[in-house]
């Protein structure tokens, strides 16, 4: 029995002609919840300035406008001053502009490991879900194999088989690690799914199998999957960031990145401790936003706060 | 009008037990439905009643091939229904249609009630032209009691009893000569399932459906069928007109079931003698020998019982019975007696109506 | 004086941002000792949430609750969660309609029947192991010995319903309240459980209070039946009274859209229109009026009082005149 369900609003509801979809209605809830416009702005900030980027920095990032100021025996690196707001760093680049253009690399790594990783997985999964059978049991045991590697380790591995690393290595890399994640969340919605009456329903009506994973089982198996990419668009972040920090990231520092700048300044970390203090802030930050965004996400999900 | 439709011949669903870390083994097999003729004729209603583990939706859905049958045929309309694969199988299924228990669950929640019903029209190429389908769509709704404002509207908008409304639309959609209704109002409302009940009716009538109602519900089986079975644990025991099996219960079985089910009349209830059956039903994966309900039958007799499985027989016209005893039953001869419990161990809570989910796994695609 | 005097009881659940929801709308009933009391309707008719409030185990958040209930001279929604922890289990009992999920998975049946004994009848361990055992022979499961280390999902349905029988009666409690205790039961193992619940209440001389939608059962087990609909009582009689002319139009459409083994084939079933979402606040209308076939202007213009006479509770407008059927005949 359902406590509490406002009578009202049920009315309410029919009354309407058009209909309400289940992605309306979590939409609508979405709207409402502070904690999911929180993370929505942090990360709608992080698009803009990413995209804008190059226009706003307020110096070119890759050229060395400060190098006479870099003293390297004693370690000294240019301090904050006008047209600088953050001073350089040890290539006497504008530490600011850096981490502005930085942005842009971070959401590339991002999301590019995201999508990489998120096809794959639908890939292996709705293969594994849809077809069931020897398919099945071949692409989990594959999935088992790759999961009981610490994920870290295997981004680290897969990174470290290239010959010259690069952005694409890291995006590579990070996206691997993500697509066993992928691979058994759907398998098993997918599964579920094809045991459910509105799937058998769909079959007894005759609709071509085809149809069905694609019009049925898949729709209805994503909203975890979604759920999962906003939570790995944070982690692919901090992976690309420690792969960075590991030497095993894009070696050519033209074109900044928050981990790769993070990884740059292992050495100078006690002295010039806000050079790596940034670039985190700005990873924490952002990881934080996807977080929250994926967390209502999947509350506004879940088919049982469906009202 | 007495052709048969559908002829369902020594039909068995077993499901196998699997066990197993790395290799699955089949450590055993749960017979959900062990063996099951039955004949409806064009136009009737047959009402399929049991307990839960019966098997009556198992055979509900092997009839329809979503569960595939270990053995048996089902001829429909003169063609063999059990072999037919792929493309002709697909094409076949128009004419078979299912509603479901739990009207939610059995519509898929993303989907709009038009797209929903447009869905099966598509998959036949019966959607020729949007006028003719928007038309269709009208009348299918009107048909089923629903506004045609419902075509925009999502299944979660909507109440149980409506809910239900569109699951009976879409199996109409496609003109189907038979309709397997799987307990199409037990997770209703008493007051909506007169509704429900009664649109099934009035559909029947306009269409000249046939219907398959498996139900829990004697009392509703009852009301809706012309013709009932009754099945225990994977077997059918008694088959008879209604009215019949109302009026004279042959089975043991039926003879409890009956008296079992409560009566909203504290005058009949007062008077009413129970039969009261011992102990749980056997687990359908170790099925008792014999006759499977030897092992809780008021009237079980020394012999022939625990060793001989009875078969479906007639004892009068269109009165199917499957007892040994029956005819000493129906006269007397032999009186009920005290049973004794016997323990059921529950295992693993493997339920025949539950396909059994899981990791397919290595050996299930060696050996298929 | 009454065992249970439920007097005006009202359950509000307010979520934030919405309307506040009247569960429970100011019902009330008696249960005398030894007698038993059906609360009957459909799925939002409030009587779950009644008996949840008498056994104050309803959330504290968002929920306002108000009138009294008062056990044996105290009031039970006056007491505090721990006196009324003491008083769940010893005083009143309770059967739930899962029993799977009543039960601790983890935890062999017997530690939980003794469990009961310890702490509300102060047994040593021993004793309520022979206590356990006579309790589960009492309740009809066979070989209590075994079955006494078993746990929960190693009994099949009917067994586990039995077993938290046994628990809710370790106590003797005077009162038991069952909620749907038979619905997810098969109706062999129904009958089962409701013979043995009335032969548990009849030699024990405990009070129940039956929580069910299904009229069957109320038919055959309760002294006085409630009828709820939309969270306030429609319609209260001696069950006989009830069922042999009731008065209510929903208690009348309920009766008249159940199909009954007994009826002759052919007879049409007359269902009740609409469903619950067509309620209309019970504010300053009859909630049923927009499903009821004897609906007049004034059902929807005015609250109905309740009126007892001649042994009947009745809370409508224009009552069903016994001998003529209902108005009209509803369309489908």
């Amino acid at each position: 029995m359902a406590l509490g369900v406002s009578k009202k609003e049920k009315i309410d509801g029919l009354a309407e002609s058009a209909g309400v979809s289940l992605a309306a209605s979590a939409w609508k809830r979405l709207r409402r919840s502070p904690v999911f416009l929180t993370g929505a702005v942090i990360i709608g900030i992080f698009i803009v300035l990413s995209l804008l980027s190059p226009w706003l920095a307020p110096q070119d990032p890759s050229v060395p406008m400060l190098i006479d100021q870099v003293v390297k025996a004693r370690n000294e690196i240019p301090p904050p001053q006008p047209g600088h707001l953050l001073g350089g760093d040890l290539q006497g680049r504008d530490f600011f502009s850096r981490l502005l253009v930085g942005s842009q690399q971070t959401l590339i790594v991002g999301v590019g490991a995201t999508i990489i990783g998120l096809t794959g997985g639908l890939i292996l999964g709705t293969l594994a879900g849809a077809l069931g059978g020897w398919v099945d049991s071949i692409v989990m045991r594959v999935v088992d194999v790759m999961l009981s590697l610490p994920s870290l380790l295997l981004a680290f591995s897969i990174a470290a088989m290239f010959a010259r690393p690069s952005q694409f290595t890291v995006i590579l890399a990070v996206a691997i690690v993500q697509i066993p994640v992928f691979a058994r969340l759907l398998r098993g919605s997918m599964l579920a799914q094809r045991h459910s009456d509105h799937v058998l329903a769909a079959t007894a009506l005759g609709v071509k199998k085809g149809a069905i994973v694609f019009r049925h089982m898949l729709p209805n198996s994503l909203s975890p999957v979604i759920v999962q990419s906003t939570l790995v668009l944070a982690t692919a972040i901090i992976e690309a960031a420690a792969l960075s920090f590991l030497g095993l990231g894009n070696p050519d520092d033209r074109l900044p990145e928050w981990g790769q700048m993070l990884g740059d300044v292992q050495n100078v970390f006690d002295t010039h401790p806000h050079l790596a203090a940034w670039p985190a802030i700005c990873i924490i930050i952002v990881a934080l936003g996807f977080t929250l965004m994926g967390e209502t996400l999947r509350e506004a999900l879940d088919p049982k706060n469906r009202r | 009008m007495s052709e048969t439709l559908v002829s369902v011949q020594d039909m068995k669903v077993h499901f196998p037990i699997k066990r197993g870390v790395f290799f699955d083994r089949t450590v055993g097999h749960v017979y959900a439905v062990d063996g099951v003729d039955l004949e409806i004729k064009r136009g009737e209603t047959y009402g399929l009643v049991g307990e839960s583990g019966c098997g009556k939706s198992t055979l509900g859905r092997a009839m329809l091939r979503l569960n595939e049958p270990t053995d048996g045929k089902m001829i429909f309309d003169g063609q063999d229904f059990s072999t037919l694969k792929g493309e002709e199988l697909r094409k076949m299924r128009r004419r078979i249609q299912m509603v479901f228990q739990d009207p939610l669950s059995s519509l898929d929640p993303r989907q709009s009630v038009e797209s929903i019903l447009v869905e099966g029209l598509r998959a036949h190429d019966l959607d020729e032209g949007k006028e003719s389908t928007a038309k269709r769509l009208r009348e299918l709704l009107a048909a089923v009691g629903l506004p045609s404002t419902a075509l925009r509207k999502y299944p979660h908008e909507f109440s149980g009893g409506q809910r239900q409304r569109i699951g009976i639309a879409r199996a109409l959609a496609l003109n189907p000569d038979l309709i397997v209704a799987d307990e199409p109002v037990s997770a209703l409302d008493v007051s909506v399932q007169a509704q429900v009940v009664n649109l099934l009716e009035e559909l029947q009538e306009k269409f000249g459906l046939t219907y398959l109602v498996i139900a829990h519900d004697l009392a509703v089986v009852k009301h809706i069928s012309d013709r009932v079975g009754v099945m225990y644990l994977g077997g059918l025991v008694e088959e008879a007109t209604s009215e019949d099996l109302y009026d004279e219960p042959l089975h043991p079985y039926t003879r409890a079931l009956l008296s079992a089910i409560p009566v909203p009349d504290p005058q009949v209830e007062d008077r009413r003698e129970r039969i009261l059956l011992a102990g749980d039903l056997p687990s359908p994966a170790n099925p008792p020998t014999g006759c499977r309900f030897h092992t809780r039958c008021p009237w079980r007799q020394a012999t022939k019982c625990d060793t001989e499985r009875p078969a479906l027989r007639e004892l009068k016209p269109g009165h199917k019975v499957a007892c040994h005893w029956a005819e000493q039953i129906r006269s007397g001869e032999i009186q009920p007696h005290e049973v004794k419990p016997v323990l059921v161990e529950e295992d693993d809570g493997l339920s025949p109506d539950v396909p059994l989910v899981g990791p397919a796994s290595v050996t299930e695609a060696l050996n298929p | 004086m009454a065992l249970l005097e439920v007097r005006d009881l009202t359950v509000v659940f307010q979520r934030k941002g919405e309307e506040p929801f009247h569960a429970v709308d100011g019902v009330s009933f008696d249960v005398e000792p030894g007698q038993t009391v059906g609360l009957v309707g459909e799925s939002g008719c409030g009587k779950s949430v009644t008996s949840l409030a008498i056994m104050g185990l309803l959330p504290k958040r968002a929920t306002k609750i108000s009138g009294t209930v008062t056990y044996d001279g105290t009031d039970l929604l006056k007491l505090s969660d721990r006196e009324m922890r003491d008083r769940r289990g010893r005083d009143l009992g309770m059967v739930f309609q899962d029993p799977l999920s009543s039960l601790n998975p983890v935890v062999p049946i017997g530690l939980q029947v003794t469990e009961v004994l310890e702490r509300h009848r102060g047994m040593p361990r021993k004793e309520a192991m022979i206590e356990a055992k006579e309790l589960l022979d009492k309740v009809g499961i066979p070989d209590p010995d075994r079955r006494l280390k078993e746990y929960p999902h190693q009994l099949s349905g009917g067994m586990r319903q039995r077993a938290l029988i046994a628990i809710a009666l370790a106590c003797r409690p005077k009162l038991l309240i069952a909620d749907e205790p038979t619905t997810a039961l098969d109706v062999t193992i129904q009958a089962q459980i409701l013979s043995l619940m009335k032969e548990l209440v009849q030699d024990l001389g405990t009070a129940l209070v039956m929580i069910t939608h299904d009229l069957g059962v109320v038919a055959g087990l309760c002294d006085e039946v409630n009828v709820l609909y939309g969270g306030k009582v429609v319609e209260k009689a001696m069950r006989h009274k009830l069922f042999a002319e009731p008065r209510h139009p929903y208690t009348h459409g309920l009766l008249a859209s159940i199909p009954r083994l007994d009826a002759p084939r052919g007879e049409k079933l007359t269902p009740i229109r609409g469903s619950v979402a067509d309620n209309i606040p019970w504010t300053s209308a009859c909630a049923f009026a927009p499903r009821c076939p004897n609906a007049l202007d004034v059902c929807r213009a005015e609250t109905p009082a309740e009126v007892n006479k001649l042994g009947r509770l009745l809370r409508c407008h224009n009552p069903v005149v016994p001998g003529t059927p209902a108005a009209e005949e509803v369309q489908a």
